[in-house]
């Protein structure tokens, strides 16, 4: 197991990526559930971000977390880590038993990701518009020791209102950082309502670009989509230009009632007759799903 | 050891710029050391000159040169940010804490600049409340080297050690050490023996207390025991308990704010130990401070080998 690696592009159906999606929506109402109150929407919009890179997209090796040459995923919007929990579990990184103490006290798997408890965790986070500057340091850090690890950071788009992003991405864009991957969670929506109504953040694909950054603007939730623009990112591509995946998302997407009121459901906790609706809802559509052609 | 400044007399390589001289010469022993600075390259010039492929210059953005250096730990370097220590301490304090303290991260902090030494710049560019801040960290290490060869002696004893390590560099030192002392972690060295008061200082103080240590004994017949501070955090607990049990009077000297920083580590140490003891400070009072240039600010604020006897002639005498 120590010297398994996951290759990055390994085979993987676009079916099997969106229920995979659908199977974090439902792991995530489960923990929820036991924890007694968690982000709902916020997991829900890139569950399918989540799922293309975990199972298709980072070359990783679960029975060795601390394996210098795997790919950096950092979880900037570190609020939604409820997803990550079973992924990782999932890939072997801790017994599927330690999600049943999620929540507790002394569970080394909480609302936010610490990489000091948790396997497969390559930084913590919680206070946000860190770790993309983190993720630019590992991008150095790659540099500086001749390895061709790529780092991933995922940051939501109300995050992006922190000015030390613009300070890494300024940073990112000067040492011409082409092993840097920013995917921006772009569901229109922070912890107190509309993004751009709080603080407008748009244009965001010019911003990114005129930071010398490489722009890719794709429907979130569109696995085939998300496929395309990550295997371009494949080594052989010669740039020198960090990249940005502006990722399109719904706030709360495949939950009806999370999708009409996404803000509601940003930090909440399911009755149980609303679960069950819920569960049915994305079970539906997993069975349907896997009824569809490859 | 590689001699990285060969075409540089040591001993004024080491007095102009201790840190920079210091940083250079262990970075020609560990490959792992990397330097980051917020607009502060001036300092590193020799290091750039020895090894420009470990240098980053970030820019006047000390967040994310916390953050940056953060990453840079977890993926085995050491990170060294140089940066002017009221913008590299108070601005980064969340980033400090967070992303390097909370993680258990080597990177490391020289703040230049400390205290009031830009002082005729203004108070936005006092760093008098840092080691307030940087000692509630568990888990980082917080020194104040007393003079140059201090700097070079708590720059080598920190260097390996397994969290995040403020080194606080003051400006306006008094020669104090003839070679570069040798300390323990967390250990306090103890510069005269004497009866009548303790006397412990950091940074610029130390060599202030040496001072009015000589002067109290020559000219009034009062003992001190002097102690040099350097370590704030881990703090000499043994040291104060037992110069303070013998003394019964404590003075401490620093370019900081009377809260939270040395006269906070010793009163509540001699409390926790049910010591019956006179405490004093020589610092920085806790309202709006004044602004000149450093030596006259050092006057006003008692920060001389005067200010230092005179209160202790004070407290001695009570």
């Amino acid at each position: 197991m120590v010297d398994v690696t996951l290759e990055r592009g390994r085979p993987v159906t676009d079916v099997e990526l969106v229920r995979r999606a659908d199977w974090i929506r439902l792991r995530t109402v489960d923990l929820i559930a036991q924890a007694g109150l968690g982000h709902y929407s916020s997991t829900f919009s890139c569950a399918e971000i989540v799922a293309t890179l975990y199972y298709h997209v980072l070359r990783l090796r679960p029975g060795e977390p601390d394996w210098p040459d795997r790919d950096r995923f950092l979880l900037g919007k570190g609020h939604v880590a409820t997803g990550l929990w079973p992924v990782l579990a999932d890939l072997g990184y801790y017994p599927a038993d330690w999600l049943k103490q999620f929540g507790k006290v002394g569970s080394p798997l909480n609302d936010h990701p610490n990489m000091r408890l948790a396997r497969g965790i390559d930084f913590s986070s919680g206070s946000l518009g860190h770790n993309l500057s983190v993720g630019t340091g590992m991008a150095l850090a790659a540099r500086l020791s001749g390895r061709d690890y790529r780092t991933f950071v995922l940051t939501g788009d109300g995050e992006l209102q922190e000015g030390q992003v613009w300070e890494a991405a300024m940073a990112a864009g000067h040492y011409q950082l082409g092993n840097l991957v920013a995917i921006v969670d772009a569901n229109g929506f922070s912890g107190s309502g509309p993004t751009s109504q709080a603080m407008n953040i748009e244009p965001l694909a010019e911003r990114f670009t005129a930071f010398g950054w490489l722009v890719h603007e794709i429907p979130g939730h569109d696995v085939r989509a998300l496929r395309k623009v990550f295997g371009e990112l494949l080594p052989g591509t010669g740039s020198t230009q960090p990249v940005c995946v502006i990722a399109r998302t719904r706030k709360g997407h495949g939950v009806d009632m999370m999708e009409k009121q996404p803000q509601a459901w940003h930090l909440g906790l399911l009755s149980p007759e609303q679960q069950a609706d819920v569960v049915a809802e994305i079970t539906a559509r997993m069975e349907l799903a896997a009824g569809s052609p490859q | 050891m590689v001699d990285v400044f060969s075409d540089i007399d040591r001993d004024t390589a080491l007095k102009g710029n201790p840190s920079g001289y210091a940083i250079t010469e262990l970075a020609a022993e560990n490959e792992r050391i990397i330097t980051l600075t917020a607009d502060l390259s001036n300092v590193l010039a020799e290091f750039r000159k020895a090894f420009p492929e470990r240098y980053i210059e970030l820019g006047i953005a000390e967040t994310n040169s916390v953050s940056l250096a953060s990453g840079l730990a977890s993926c085995g370097f050491l990170p060294y940010i140089f940066s002017m220590a009221p913008f590299g301490v108070l601005k980064t304090a969340e980033q400090l804490r967070t992303d390097a303290d909370y993680n258990h991260l080597p990177v490391r902090l020289v703040g230049r600049l400390s205290g009031l030494a830009m002082g005729y710049f203004g108070t936005s560019h006092y760093a008098v409340e840092d080691i307030a801040i940087a000692r509630t960290m568990a888990n980082t290490t917080v020194v104040a080297p007393a003079d140059p060869n201090g700097v070079l002696a708590l720059m080598r004893a920190t260097a390996d050690l397994e969290g995040p390590v403020y080194i606080r560099i003051a400006e306006a030192t008094h020669s104090v050490y003839d070679a570069v002392p040798e300390f323990s972690h967390g250990q306090w060295l103890r510069l005269r023996e004497g009866t009548d008061i303790t006397l412990a200082a950091h940074g610029m103080g130390v060599g202030l207390a040496v001072g009015a240590a000589k002067v109290l004994a020559d000219e009034h017949g009062i003992s001190a025991d002097v102690y040099d501070a350097a370590y704030l955090k881990p703090f000499d607990e043994a040291a104060i308990v037992d110069s303070a049990s013998r003394t019964g009077a404590v003075l401490t000297i620093e370019d900081h704010l009377e809260i939270g920083g040395l006269g906070s580590i010793v009163a509540e140490t001699v409390g926790r130990h049910k010591l019956t003891v006179d405490l004093r400070q020589v610092a920085l009072p806790d309202k709006d401070l004044e602004v000149g240039v450093p030596a006259e600010l050092y006057e006003y604020y008692g920060l001389t080998v005067n200010g230092v006897v005179a209160k202790a002639l004070d407290l001695v005498k009570e």
